[in-house]
This record gives structure tokens, C-alpha cells and sequence, in this order.
């Protein structure tokens, strides 16, 4: 294993931040793996940290295949996560919204730009982002769709679900699009959690990068297979939303089976603690996404539901 | 009348509201013209409060001079700018970047689209910004080049200083104006001033200029001044200017004067051991018409932008 530091921000008032890049192997630029940029990315943080020290241990013994390099780099943003801000500390600015960045721009062009300069050139591209929309998700791999997108070499990561976006004017500054603009497979992996660890699905998410790694050849290690993932398209799913705004009680997990008309949520009145509202399955289906919040405001997008999908 | 755009039952006893003043004569034939003035989409930019202000003033004091329909939304972001926070609170993304919305999407995104579709029919519309916390901007509107030639006729006429039309940009295809000038309501957004502040000079300036502009189309016959010509710019006149350490900026410069090239700015100032990090010039000789107003920098903080050329 070998430490760099792929960037520094010079600061006036506090430590300078240093990005590190960890790099396992020599030769071809196989694999990059990008953990948290935004400052509550605990569980992305968390997971990388936990790859970088499964990847050294299989390093020490030769697990790492002929001419492959592979860099992890578990934090792009610890100045804002050092004093508990999502985003940039300074600015209020979203690392993950400047890419490909801009090495005489602004402070988070800046960064970003010397992180693409880095990262750019990687066959594979694996991102831990976490979604805009606060809430818990089944585990499933995120693409964008660019025409650039492989969803079947998404399922080698053996997760439940491959998830393609259509891209909005919004994303095209992500680093998930501009790997892949730039010509690097790239996907980002959600687990279940952001702002806490989680242990389970931590495990699931490292075992799911070194199972893609060794399919893709770059690692020798053996895993158990995982799923044959379902690839499932964002706007396809089933948005369900609240009637009523109040103190939000969920009956039901990601990943769970339901069917169309059971309970999903209730709706407590904030005041008087009547339910004032049931929200109901619109379909049968797997829930996908869960509102994780004790509010709600009217009309939030409390769950989304694969359609029709059976466990 | 006062009429609510959108609203959304906040989770206790409260609503979310877009609201807005829809000014019109009593009588309506039909065929008057409509201006929509939005501003608030940033809740730390305040500039336009006061110019939603001093619009109402000056048609309700000549009622009779009102012959079409003037719609203010003083705040699209309304929990924002009463919270002193730019963004939507609790929701991840830039508010002018969500539009045209979706109904069906998140809270924001529904209020977004909302907002569009109220304003979708109006023959123009004002989407009046304040910069940030950090820059001071020479009153101004932002035209994007594949609109032009629509927009600077209007622009012409605001009484503004300063016409940037810029290069377009995929991630701008998300605000409000493109969403607007898409469907073809014609957009033209105007930046002044400074963030959290009211410069009172500059509302007035636009407010006059709103005025002329209201009077070209119809909509106002009262009296009106002969706005300003301002200076037009294509976006490869404009030298940017960034911090290249860390510390204190301190300007030596007033803000919108003339600076030659290599003339000094400011410097950036080391508090903790008395030293200059930077003396910080100009790239070209122009105008400054951005100007650093916070102190603080980061490296790659934007102090100045400068307009190529001789303009005062």
C-alpha cells in the first residue's frame, strides 16, 4: 500500500486538508473507489476505510492480479466533516456538483479538479455518494444514463438492484457522469445509511467491491456470489406521498414485500395525536426508498416502490 | 389581490406559501400585457425585496397610470429568506437549480413547477438576484447567448449598467429563466448588489428602469425616466480574478472604477504573523464590476471580475 496525498487546500485558519489516495498494486490504472465528499458522509467514510484495510491485507498476499492498480481515496471533504456541515465548509457548495472542476476556479472547482486529475483515467469508477433526498434505501447500484452506461457489469457487484437515472441538467456536474464522459465505467453505490454507520451493510458494500474486482479481474479473493441483480429504471418506480404533513410513523423497511392497498405510514397530528392520515401501497411491490425523518411535510415522497416485484 | 401561488402543510401548524401581488386596472379587456418581477429563489439575496416594494408603492400612488397586470412574487423561497438561509431549508439542491420542477417530485421540486406554471403566459418576466455574501455586483441582468436576441431589447431598457451575456451551460438549463424563456416567456435576470444587505441606490435604479420598461409594453402610463444605456458584453471580455492563498482580503480599490492591468486590487493579509500573502491585480484593463465583499478567503475565493475595455 502506498499513501499520497492527491490534493491540498491550504487553509489560514485550521489544518490544511489533505486528500490521500491509497494505491494497491502497480501498472494499469484498474480501479478507483471514492468515498464520502460530503461532510455527513459517515457511512461512505466508514466503508472505504474498511476497504482500504481489506485491500492491504490481500495485497500482503499477492491477491492484487498482475499489472492493476487500484486507488481508494476515503475522503474528499473531512473540513466540512470535522465540524459536522454536508457541504463545503466555507461556501455552502457541493464538491459533487463541480465536476469535472476547475483548477483556476473556486475553492470546490478547485478541489474537484484535483481530484478528477486523479481519478480520471481508472477503467472502473465506484463512488459512495449519498442521494439529495434524505431517507434509507435498499442497497443498489446507481448509473446514470449517458449511452455510456453498463448495466451488466453493474450486476457483477452481485447487489440486489442496478438503478438507471436519466440525468438532469443538474447531474451532468456529478463525478458519477463525468467518469463516465470521460470513458471510466462508473457507478455509485448506496447503502442504507449516511450519517451513522452501519455495520451490515458496510460488510455488504466492501464485499460487493472486491466481488466486482475479482469478476473484473484485477483481484484474486473469494466471496460468496451475491444477487443477480434487478435492473430497474428510477422513473419506473412508484412515487408515494403523504397527504397530510405531521409526526410520520413507518410500518414498513426498505427492501420489504407489500401490496397494493396495505399500510405503508401513518400520520399523527403533531397537536392532538389523533391519526389524521394512513398512506396506502398504490401497487404491489419491493419498497425501494423510505422517508427516515419523525416529520413530514404534505406531500413529501415518503417511499418509492419497484412495481410489481415480488421478494 | 394577494393570491397564493402554492402551499404546503409544513409538518406543525404551518404552511409553506408562495404568495404573490397581482396589480391590475379594474377593468380588464383582455388583452393586456402581463409582467411577472420574481424574486426571493436565494434566501440570503434581499436586493429585491425592496424593489417588490417600491414597485407596489409607486402603482398603488397612480392606480390610474396602470393599464396591464403587474404580478410580484416577492419570495419564492419564503422559508429561506425568513430563516436567513440560501438554500431551501432541509433540501439538498439549490432552488434555481430544480426548475421546471415536477409535480410529483420532492416538496421543492412541486413548489418549483408550480411556480412556472404560474407565471407560464406572461410576456416577460424580471428574476431579480442579490449575488451572495461574498460579492458585490454593479446593478446588472445575465442574458445567456442562445436568448439574446430576445432579451437585450428589455435588458436595454432596465436602466441597468451592465449587460452580460454569457455562454451556456448545461447546468443552467436548470433555473427558473431558462425553464421560463423555454416556454416562451422571456426572462431576463438581473444580479445587484450584495448579499443579506439592501443597497437602496441600486433597487431604485432597476425600479425606474422596470418602470420604462413597463411603459414600452403597455402596461404603465405614468411618467418614467430615460434609462441609462448600459455597456453589453459578449462573456470572453471578462478577466476573473481568485485568491491564490488563504486570509484576509482587503480592497484598495472602489468598487465599478477603471483598472489597468497589473494595478493592485487588494491584499490578502496573514493576521496570525503580520505578513501579505498576496497583492492581488487586475489580469486586464477594464472595469471592475464584481468586487470581493467578504473578507475571508479560501484559496481560489473569487475576489474580482473585470469587463475588458474602457467603459468610465
Amino acid at each position: 500500500m502506498k499513501k499520497d496525498c492527491i490534493y491540498t487546500l491550504k487553509n489560514r485558519y485550521r489544518d490544511d486538508m489533505n486528500i490521500y489516495g491509497y494505491r494497491f498494486g502497480k501498472g494499469e490504472k484498474a480501479a478507483c473507489i471514492v468515498g464520502a465528499m460530503r461532510g455527513n458522509e459517515v457511512q461512505q467514510l466508514y466503508i472505504c476505510s474498511q476497504l482500504v484495510r481489506e485491500l492491504r491485507t490481500l495485497e500482503a498476499k499477492g491477491a492484487i492480479v498482475g499489472q492493476n492498480e487500484i486507488l481508494v481515496i476515503p475522503s474528499v471533504n473531512h473540513s466540512s466533516m470535522n465540524i459536522g456541515k454536508r457541504f463545503w465548509a466555507t461556501d455552502n457548495t457541493d464538491i459533487n456538483r463541480m465536476f469535472p472542476g476547475y483548477d483556476a476556479g473556486e475553492t470546490t472547482q478547485r478541489i474537484a479538479a484535483g481530484v478528477f486529475d486523479a481519478i480520471k483515467d481508472y477503467s472502473y469508477g465506484i463512488q459512495f455518494p449519498s442521494f439529495y433526498i434524505q431517507g434509507d434505501f435498499v442497497p443498489h447500484i446507481r448509473m446514470m444514463e449517458t449511452g455510456f452506461q453498463s448495466p451488466s457489469l453493474a450486476n457483477l457487484f452481485g447487489l440486489p438492484y442496478v438503478v438507471i437515472r436519466r440525468p438532469t441538467p443538474i447531474d451532468t456536474t456529478t463525478l458519477n457522469y463525468n467518469w463516465q464522459i470521460w470513458n471510466s465505467n462508473a457507478f455509485s453505490i448506496y447503502t442504507s445509511e449516511t450519517n451513522r454507520v452501519d455495520e451490515r451493510s458496510a460488510r455488504m458494500a466492501v464485499a460487493a467491491v472486491l466481488r466486482f474486482l475479482t469478476r473484473m479481474g484485477i483481484l484474486r479473493y473469494t466471496s460468496h456470489s451475491g444477487y443477480l441483480a434487478s435492473v430497474i429504471y428510477e422513473a419506473d418506480l412508484a412515487n408515494v406521498k403523504n397527504d397530510l404533513p405531521g409526526i410520520y410513523h413507518r410500518h414498513v423497511a426498505p427492501g420489504d414485500e407489500v401490496h397494493r392497498g396495505e399500510p405503508l405510514a401513518s400520520v399523527t397530528d403533531p397537536l392532538e395525536g389523533e391519526v389524521i392520515s394512513q398512506v396506502l401501497a398504490p401497487t404491489d411491490g419491493i419498497v425501494f426508498f423510505a422517508h427516515n425523518e419523525p416529520l413530514v411535510m404534505e406531500g413529501t415522497m415518503i417511499f418509492q416502490i419497484i412495481r410489481r416485484l415480488h421478494e | 389581490m394577494i393570491k397564493t401561488v402554492v402551499s404546503v402543510g409544513l409538518p406543525v401548524d404551518e404552511n409553506l406559501r408562495v404568495m404573490k401581488n397581482v396589480l391590475q386596472p379594474e377593468k380588464l379587456a383582455g388583452t393586456e400585457k402581463r409582467i411577472c418581477i420574481v424574486t426571493g429563489t436565494h434566501g440570503d439575496e434581499l436586493e429585491g425585496q425592496y424593489v417588490c416594494y417600491e414597485v407596489n408603492r409607486r402603482i398603488q400612488e397612480a392606480k390610474e397610470c396602470l393599464k396591464g397586470i403587474v404580478e410580484i412574487y416577492p419570495a419564492l423561497n419564503p422559508l429561506g429568506v425568513d430563516s436567513i438561509s440560501r438554500g431551501i431549508p432541509m433540501f439538498d439542491l439549490d432552488m434555481n437549480r430544480i426548475f421546471p420542477g415536477n409535480e410529483d417530485g420532492a416538496v421543492a421540486e412541486h413548489v418549483a413547477a408550480k411556480v412556472v406554471q404560474d407565471i407560464a403566459g406572461a410576456d416577460l418576466c424580471l428574476d431579480i438576484h442579490a449575488s451572495n455574501i461574498f460579492l458585490r455586483e454593479i446593478p446588472q441582468a445575465r442574458i445567456n447567448v442562445n436568448t439574446a436576441q430576445t432579451l437585450i431589447p428589455f435588458a436595454r431598457r432596465l436602466n441597468l449598467d451592465f449587460v452580460w451575456v454569457h455562454a451556456a451551460a448545461t447546468v443552467l438549463e436548470s433555473t427558473l429563466a431558462h425553464s421560463l424563456n423555454s416556454i416562451g416567456v422571456p426572462t431576463v435576470v438581473v444580479e445587484m448588489g450584495v448579499g443579506m444587505r439592501i443597497t437602496e441606490a441600486f433597487c431604485q435604479q432597476l425600479t425606474d428602469g422596470i418602470f420604462c420598461v413597463m411603459k414600452d409594453m403597455g402596461i404603465w402610463t405614468g411618467e418614467t425616466i430615460e434609462p441609462k444605456q448600459p455597456i453589453i458584453s459578449e462573456d470572453g471580455e471578462v478577466g476573473f480574478v481568485n485568491a491564490s492563498a488563504p486570509g484576509i482580503f482587503v480592497p484598495c480599490v472602489e468598487h465599478w472604477i477603471n483598472v489597468e492591468r497589473g494595478e493592485r486590487i487588494g491584499r490578502i493579509l496573514n493576521p496570525l504573523d503580520g505578513t501579505v500573502e498576496e497583492e492581488v491585480c487586475s489580469p486586464i484593463h477594464g472595469m471592475l464590476f464584481t468586487l470581493r465583499e467578504y473578507p475571508v478567503v479560501s484559496c481560489g475565493s473569487l475576489i474580482a471580475r473585470v469587463l475588458g475595455g474602457d467603459y468610465r
